[in-house]
């Protein structure tokens, strides 16, 4: 399966689990599917029968109200029957609106944010501890980052050289509210990072040669340093109503939406 | 206290080889002997509390046993939603450490005053709380905390106490353990340094001389179903506590004796909250603490 193939069939799960639960934040799910795809597909050493291996590569999802399209990817990967995915957001289901370590393949619950990169660095001083060579991936928005947690852990990280660590930063540059420019300026990110004394990337988000490129870099270069990388996103990509609207951070589709969401994936 | 808490823990870091001190820039004389002989598992997270909880989990998920060290209110307010989330709903090894429980830190001011510790930490249903009121018990709590593998909180006054357990052995976590030998069915319930202060009572009150002294250094919501059965046995129970009525170790003994025997009467001795924004020696302060 091609990283366009995987993306598409991501994105429909994704729309239908959204739209049979009448959940939100479909939005922020769609904004990282393309890197959710080059990353199962290709980057991340994950046995989906074997989810507790210690020398697997460990993904973490910060901003757990984007789940949806986590599931979905691990769903179409074999860590769960697809099936299941109909129970999403319904009641006694483990498949819950924001990331849970009771779902196969989940490696930490998130929800609130700021959550994931501080645990993500412990993971990551575990692994250095043991002499693993895994990776640890972790995905935040870029609206929680202006979290302080991150910023301690963003410390942590260069001090403890743990190089064995890759930040993803979905950046499609919408929040709760408005953009995170309007909301509290974080720009310019990757010059903080720098000064941190991580590793930075500027990358499209959407560009599947580009994420396989930078991931691989950053996959094999052992130079002390944590890595960033900063995804140019857009929110909603893949259906043009949702794409870069704030209102997709709260609205769920209608029949008539997700039948037209459906085709413009089908025909992407 | 601290120092046979460090002491115990250097023992058993030797052949537990998982065992991983995280300080919060903080244990100056007392960390520094683990540091020295474990200098790969010891691990000073500077000045972010935050960090260093969830930190802690994410060590703790991939098998370490993890001890975070601070001051009372720093590893616990600071941090609440990391314990919540990331340490006890994932469920893991981690001990919270803290050292100046209750008003050890008397002049250093209401920052340094921990007086609502456990009214936070017992929120946490799998929190099991270990508050030892000597030395000795100190050493019952980190046998407890050897075996165990979910999270914890272990709460420390400061260094030089007097041993008053001469126990050879705790009760099982949750049960209390008879200090005075007493046959009495009055007695004073302390946990943390409430074990001095009700030697103290007694020692100080002649109408308290029929009273005997039982502490309860582990507690906590896991053990809340054992506490009415044990209460009933007694006709007086006075709790005692370093630490605000509300949220505190007698609020919990209020809460789990339900259906309470006619003869018994349960009051509280407490630290009452005018003493917020006064400083001074913890004696002196210790003049805030009540019996209602």
């Amino acid at each position: 399966m091609t990283n366009k193939e995987f993306a598409k069939k991501i994105r429909v799960e994704t729309l239908k689990m959204i739209y049979d639960s009448g959940s939100s934040h479909i939005g922020s799910a769609f904004s990282y599917i393309d890197i959710l795809a080059v990353l199962y597909n290709k980057i991340l050493k994950v046995d989906p029968k074997n989810t507790q291996d210690p020398i697997r590569d460990r993904f973490i999802l910060s901003k757990g109200h984007a789940c949806s399209s986590l599931y979905a990817t691990l769903a179409i990967k074999g860590f769960f029957p697809i099936n299941d995915l109909v129970s999403y957001g319904k009641n006694g289901s483990n498949l819950m609106n924001h990331v849970s370590h009771k779902v196969q393949g989940v490696e930490f619950s998130t929800g609130s944010l700021g959550h994931g990169l501080p645990f993500a660095v412990g993971k990551a001083k575990a692994l250095k501890l043991k002499e693993t060579k895994s990776k640890i991936f972790v995905l935040i928005g870029d609206g929680e980052l202006a979290e302080g947690s991150n910023f301690e852990a963003m410390l942590f990280a260069s001090h403890h050289k743990l190089d064995n660590l890759i930040l993803i930063i979905d950046n499609n540059n919408l929040q709760s509210l408005t953009t995170v420019k309007e909301t509290l300026n974080i720009y310019p990110i990757d010059k903080k990072f720098e000064a941190f004394g991580w590793d930075f990337s500027n990358v499209d988000g959407h560009d599947f040669n580009a994420l396989h490129e930078v991931f691989g870099n950053f996959i094999s270069t052992l130079n002390g340093k944590p890595k960033v990388i900063i995804a140019k996103t857009i929110k909603g990509k893949g259906i043009s109503f949702m794409e870069n609207s704030v209102d997709w951070h709260y609205k769920s589709p209608n029949k008539k939406q997700l039948e037209e969401g459906l085709n413009q994936i089908e025909n992407a | 206290m601290r120092n046979t808490f460090i002491e115990t823990l250097i023992k058993k870091a030797e052949i537990d080889l998982s065992i991983i001190l995280i300080v919060g820039d903080l244990g100056y004389n007392v960390i520094e002997p683990f540091q020295s002989k474990f200098p790969d598992r010891f691990i000073n997270a500077g000045v972010c509390e935050q960090n260093m909880a969830s930190m802690a989990a994410g060590l703790a998920s991939e098998g370490f046993k993890v001890f975070i060290y601070s001051i009372a209110n720093f590893p616990t307010f600071r941090c609440a939603e990391q314990i919540r989330n990331d340490i006890c709903y994932h469920n893991l090894d981690v001990t919270i450490v803290t050292v100046g429980g209750g008003l050890a830190y008397g002049n250093l001011g209401y920052s340094h005053h921990a007086i609502q510790d456990y009214g936070l930490i017992r929120l946490f249903p799998e929190i099991t709380i270990l508050s030892p009121g000597d030395p000795n018990e100190v050493n019952f709590c980190m046998d407890f905390i050897f075996n165990d593998k979910y999270p914890k909180y272990l709460r420390l006054r400061k260094a030089g106490e007097n041993n008053f357990n001469q126990n050879k052995e705790l009760k099982a976590p949750g049960f209390w353990n008879n200090i005075t030998k007493s046959k009495s069915k009055k007695i004073f319930l302390s946990t943390g340094y409430g074990l001095k202060l009700a030697n103290d009572l007694i020692e100080k009150n002649q109408i308290y001389n029929d009273f005997g002294i039982y502490s309860c250094p582990i507690w906590g919501a896991k053990y809340s179903h054992l506490q009415e059965k044990i209460a009933n046995r007694f006709d007086e129970i006075i709790t005692i506590e370093d630490h605000l009525l509300h949220g505190g170790f007698g609020s919990w003994i209020l809460e789990t004796v339900k259906e309470k025997e006619p003869t018994l009467e349960i009051s509280n001795g407490f630290i009452d909250s005018s003493i917020i924004g006064r400083v001074g020696s913890e004696s002196y302060l210790l003049e805030y603490f009540k019996i209602k």
